[in-house]
């Protein structure tokens, strides 16, 4: 059976320029598409990827990718916004690697690209009414 | 063709006063030019929204039975500390307390998901807050334990009062060293990763009044959703800061205390806060009305965002050790473009005090002054002004030998 998913690596500082990709390509038969990959203000790298290919090869190949220190999230784990606490100010614009918030020019209210977001969870944190939110 | 704030109260009483906010009057003015402006407006309305740590709430709580003595004792609003240090039965809540077992920064950075501001949130949204506290005991306040839930509705009194809030100006706080750093500013990247600021620019209370001639202690103003007034200068208040030539300080400057009735209030404008690595405070919502007695008032009330000129500050390293480094000055037009230029390099920037929300408190004070149900106070004394040589001192520290 192939499975095709929609996943978020996290890879620690050490690991950024390593060839693991590569590796998980070559020994586990997988195929992937990057969606997205950005290095955050903690060098940790980020990566959205679509990985696919035969179940037990993909079951393998994450046992390396988290064998190796990264860390693995469903793309399926949302981060939604609560618009009742949002103020509005605009702590997040600058912490998005993916510049997911924007400001509209004439109201000056940040608006939330959820298309954008990868998920990395560092707007959650430093969003001070704590108005981004994980659902899982 | 000088008004008084009494002919404006008439006006105010009979629906017929002009109000507009402090953003609107700047293109009113542009058409119709000064003189014509200050006859035809009557107010103009200020707004600010953004986290301000001088903050508190007292209460008085009622008298249990068997009598209990707080003061001296200790005592704990959801887990968080309040000050017992006054009578009884009052204690105070302060914007920054954490509960005895948050981790604070052992874990860094720490999330300081709830403290005193939160407290302060959900006292003001209605919520059941769990006080608990412990007393010595005396002969005529025996009682030594009280475990209760506590509401705002019961309380005696539930009163907020900040001894600084309001900033005239604030700082531009960007980070020079190699790593992130985690600050009442906000999270700052390396090697000017980001540039945050915080005042509301051109809608600012005290930014349209730099000399403070029409707001003064005993200014009836919007605080927190409801009606507060200026209780004293704020602490760091500090009026012979840097100026433009024309009169905006291009550094902190003035500040207020702020005083009001917390029943009235609203969790939309008070929200609990937490700064990553730094602590937990309160974002308050202020509003102060302008009345335009005359032009020279309405000329300062129309400044903009490009006239006002604030100091990108690094916070890795100039401002812990109280260094007076400046790197750059910058406007908060350049700041609300999105970006800065510092030592050569484009820089994003952020604010921490919503502009939007500062625009609806003043559109809010506006309606209620057109209306007729906010009338205008004349100040019943002056706030500490240029002339006053009033400062803002450091600590001189004189070490203790035993
Ligand atoms: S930091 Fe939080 S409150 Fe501020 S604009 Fe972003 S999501 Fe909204
Ligand atoms: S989780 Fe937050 S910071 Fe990360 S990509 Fe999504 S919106 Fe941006």
């Amino acid at each position: 059976m192939t499975v095709a998913k929609r996943i978020v690596l996290h890879f620690p500082r050490r690991l950024v320029d390593r060839p693991i990709i590569c590796r998980l390509i070559k020994d586990y038969n997988l195929e992937f598409n990057i969606l997205k990959a950005v290095v955050t203000p903690q060098e940790e790298g980020v990566m959205v990827m679509e990985l696919s290919g035969e179940q037990d090869n993909y079951d393998k190949g994450i046992e390396f990718l988290t064998g190796n220190g990264v860390r693995i999230q469903a793309l399926g784990q949302d981060v939604i916004r609560n618009e009742e606490r949002c103020t509005h100010c605009g702590a997040c614009l600058t912490i998005c690697p993916t510049l997911a918030f924007e400001v509209d020019p004439t109201t000056r209210k940040v608006n939330f690209n959820e298309e954008r977001c990868v998920a990395c969870g560092l707007c959650i944190k430093a969003c001070p009414p704590r108005a981004m939110e994980v659902h899982f | 063709m000088a008004k008084t704030i009494k002919e404006i109260n008439e006006k105010i009483k009979e629906g017929k006063a002009v109000v507009v906010t402090a953003e609107e009057i700047i293109d009113l003015v542009k058409e119709k030019g000064v003189k014509k402006a200050a006859q035809e407006v009557d107010v103009v309305t200020t707004g600010t929204f953004g986290p301000m740590c001088s903050s508190a709430a007292y209460i008085n709580i009622g008298h249990s039975k068997p009598r209990i003595k707080l003061g001296g004792g200790r005592a704990y609003l959801n887990d968080v500390p309040a000050y017992t240090g006054l009578a009884a039965v009052d204690i105070l809540i302060g914007a920054n307390a954490l509960p005895d077992d948050d981790p604070r920064n052992r874990i860094y950075p720490g999330e300081f998901n709830y403290g005193g501001g939160h407290v302060i949130e959900g006292l003001v949204a209605g919520k059941d807050i769990r006080l608990v506290a412990t007393a010595y005991g005396t002969d005529c306040y025996p009682r030594k334990k009280l475990e209760t839930w506590i509401n705002i509705k019961g309380l005696n009194e539930a009163v907020l009062f900040n001894p600084r809030n309001a900033y005239q100006n604030y700082n531009v706080a960007v980070n020079l060293s190699d790593k992130t750093i985690y600050t009442y500013m906000g999270v700052l990247k390396p090697e000017l990763g980001n540039a945050n600021y915080c005042s509301a620019g051109q809608l600012s209370p005290l930014l349209n009044d730099p000399y403070y001639k029409t707001i003064g202690i005993g200014t009836k103003i919007f605080l927190g959703g409801g009606i507060g007034f200026v209780a004293w200068q704020g602490t760091q208040h500090d009026p012979t800061v840097l100026r433009s030539e024309k009169g905006v300080p291009r550094r902190g400057g003035g500040t207020l205390a702020v005083i009001g009735d917390l029943k009235q209030m609203a969790p939309r404008w008070l929200v609990g806060a937490s700064m990553l690595g730094y602590g937990c405070t309160l974002t308050v919502g202020i509003g102060v009305p302008i009345p335009i007695l005359s032009e020279e008032i309405l000329k300062y009330a129309t400044v903009t965002d490009d006239e006002i000129l604030a100091a990108v500050i690094d916070y890795a390293n100039a401002y812990p050790n109280m260094k007076p480094d400046i790197i750059t000055e910058v406007s908060y037009a350049q700041l609300k473009s999105g970006r800065i230029v510092v030592r050569g390099n484009e820089v994003p920037t952020a604010s921490l005090s919503s502009y939007p929300r500062a625009v609806e408190i003043a559109k809010i004070l506006k309606e209620w002054i057109a209306s007729g149900k906010f009338q205008l106070t004349e100040p019943v004394a002056p706030l500490p002004g240029v002339e006053s040589g009033v400062t803002f001192k450091p600590l001189k520290e004189r070490p203790i030998e035993d």
